[in-house]
């Protein structure tokens, strides 16, 4: 049950425990203990929303920046990381096999506060060799989720 | 003589399907929400698409052997045994047709015609009727009963055998029911069918849509394996409906005539979408589970939803379709349809379009989207409220 919970979960953090219960054919109670243990366990550490910034006014800009780094002895990429992930601006921060080291997800209102970020922020750290930033310019798909895909029923209206 | 006047009798008397009139009904209305739709919400995986446009690059638009495509052939003989635990040659025992609505009509056409009994249980797949009706044979209906869980009893099967009795059509996992038979449901009814001169076309289009056990089939009971015609497709598996592929798998002797109606009558199934059907094969089953997954959380709400609003309804187990029984409330099917859909814009199926026996239910579906369903059910409520004040 938990792994088809987890799954529902991914793709509908708002779906009502009322609903869970029925489709995992379990109780409310079952339900709730399940997420309330899940949340304990760090398994499950918040629920988001899927926003199409571009249809909203609000400003956003998003960059992937890959970032190599020199691993420091006895603490590997670890400390370095959490010198670059404990930046509020940071909204990803993962450990890459290949070219690079760090990938850093950075999100602003504005392509120079961005930049600026790297510049002044990113780059200084001492054990960062280099950077490279590159801005979002269209999403097509994220979490799973098309932006911008008609959501039209194509079928007849009945069909035996 | 008009032209009208030289129509065959047994096609001017065979009725169209009865939903014409929530056709166009539905087709007016703003925010109405049909669970009336009987195929797949979704659209076909994408990985099956594409080989269908690389064939069409690749310049693959000519006829294919008549049977289908060899690869595709032993794709399906391989999916059969791995799935369904059922052995047919590529060779000489399977058939490509143009969806399972092809593979049924050459079975009928094969095993009756003047003179002979088909029989049929109902409530089933409208294009039963219809095709046996086509060939001059008669068709002879069993009752299927909501307190049997829609299961098809072997002595109800006993009753309606005669001398002409050429054929039964079983459709399980069953459109519209949502009902299925296990292997103790079906080894009463082998110990009935087993010695007699009757051909079992086993419509098993829905067989990976089953939610409390797996499918069984007819033909893996060895004594009916030879006697039953498999019918299984890509339509409702897959999400393939509009590529119109399926396939029959029987006896070499019954498959070679088949064949040659489909020969004649067709050439072969689509090229394009039989590329297409190799695909689903290798790589599409991931998809199909997810589907299925899918497919049954929306079945366990609509249940509740159903039976919380005030409607009797046993849990169905298979396909994607609930059965709610109506008749507490004195309506006709058609009656009750017909309201819920012009006051609460909501589209059911009336049971009595799948024979005479669905009087007294609706059919619903599930495959479309968990919003959908919800709503649905929220309007289903309020309208049974009002019946009930």
């Amino acid at each position: 049950m938990e792994k088809q919970l987890l799954d529902i979960l991914k793709t509908n953090g708002r779906i009502k425990e009322e609903d869970l219960a029925v489709m995992l054919n379990t109780s409310v109670d079952e339900v709730k203990s399940t997420i309330e243990r899940l949340e304990k366990e760090g398994v499950i550490l918040g629920y988001d929303t899927l926003i199409d910034w571009e249809k909203t006014d609000y400003e956003k800009v998003i960059a992937y920046i890959e970032v190599k780094v020199t691993p420091q002895r006895g603490q590997g990429f670890d400390k370095v990381a959490e010198r670059i992930y404990n930046y509020p601006q940071v909204t990803a921060c993962s450990l890459m096999s290949g070219r690079y080291d760090l990938f850093v997800v950075v999100e602003g209102k504005t392509m120079k506060e961005v930049a600026l970020f790297v510049a002044e922020k990113l780059a200084p750290i001492e054990s960062v060799l280099s950077t490279a930033t590159h801005f979002v310019l269209k999403k097509y798909k994220d979490n799973g989720i098309v932006f911008n895909k008609p959501r039209k029923d194509k079928r007849e209206a009945v069909v035996l | 003589m008009s032209i009208e006047q030289m129509i065959k009798e047994n096609i001017v008397n065979t009725p169209p399907s009865g939903i014409r009139k929530y056709f166009d009904l539905i087709n007016d209305m703003k925010d109405a929400i049909s669970l009336g739709i009987g195929e797949p919400d979704f659209e076909t995986p994408w990985s099956i698409r594409e080989e269908g446009i690389y064939s069409l690059e690749q310049g693959r638009t000519f006829y294919t052997s008549n049977a289908g495509l060899p690869e595709l052939r032993r794709e399906i003989s391989r999916y059969m045994k791995d799935r369904f635990n059922l052995a047919y040659q590529a060779e000489d025992e399977v058939l490509v047709t143009v969806g399972g609505s092809e593979a049924i009509d050459l079975a009928i056409r094969t095993f009756a015609g003047p003179g002979d009994e088909v029989i049929i249980p109902e409530p089933c797949f409208v294009a039963y009727k219809g095709c046996v009706m086509f060939t001059g044979a008669t068709p002879v209906t069993i009752e299927l009963k909501a307190e049997h869980d829609f299961k098809l009893q072997p002595e109800q099967v006993l009753n309606a055998i005669t001398d002409k009795t050429k054929a039964i059509i079983l459709g399980y996992p069953n459109n519209p029911t949502g009902a299925t038979m296990g292997y103790d449901d079906y080894k009463a009814l082998v110990e009935v069918l087993k010695d007699k001169n009757i051909v079992v076309i086993s419509d098993e289009l829905y067989a990976e849509l089953t939610y409390k056990g797996k499918h069984v089939s007819i033909a893996n009971f060895p004594e009916m394996k030879d006697k039953t015609i498999v019918i299984n497709g890509f339509s409702k598996a897959f999400a393939m409906t509009g590529w119109r592929i399926g396939f029959a798998c029987g006896h070499p002797a019954a498959i070679k005539q088949m064949q040659k109606i489909h020969q004649y009558a067709i050439m072969c199934s689509p090229t394009t979408a039989q590329f297409a059907a190799i695909e689903a094969l290798k790589n599409g089953l991931e998809e199909v589970e997810k589907m299925v997954e899918e497919y049954n959380r929306r079945r366990l709400v609509m249940v509740d939803g159903f039976r919380k609003a005030g409607l009797d309804c046993y849990e169905p187990t298979g396909a994607f379709y609930v059965f709610p029984d109506l008749r507490k409330f004195g309506l006709s099917s058609d009656e009750f349809c017909e309201r819920l859909l012009l006051e609460e814009k909501v589209l059911m199926v009336p049971g009595n379009a799948f024979g005479e026996c669905g009087e007294g239910f609706a059919r619903a579906t599930y495959a479309t989207s968990l919003e959908n369903i919800k709503e649905a059910l929220r309007r289903i409520k309020c309208f049974v409220d009002k019946l009930n004040r």
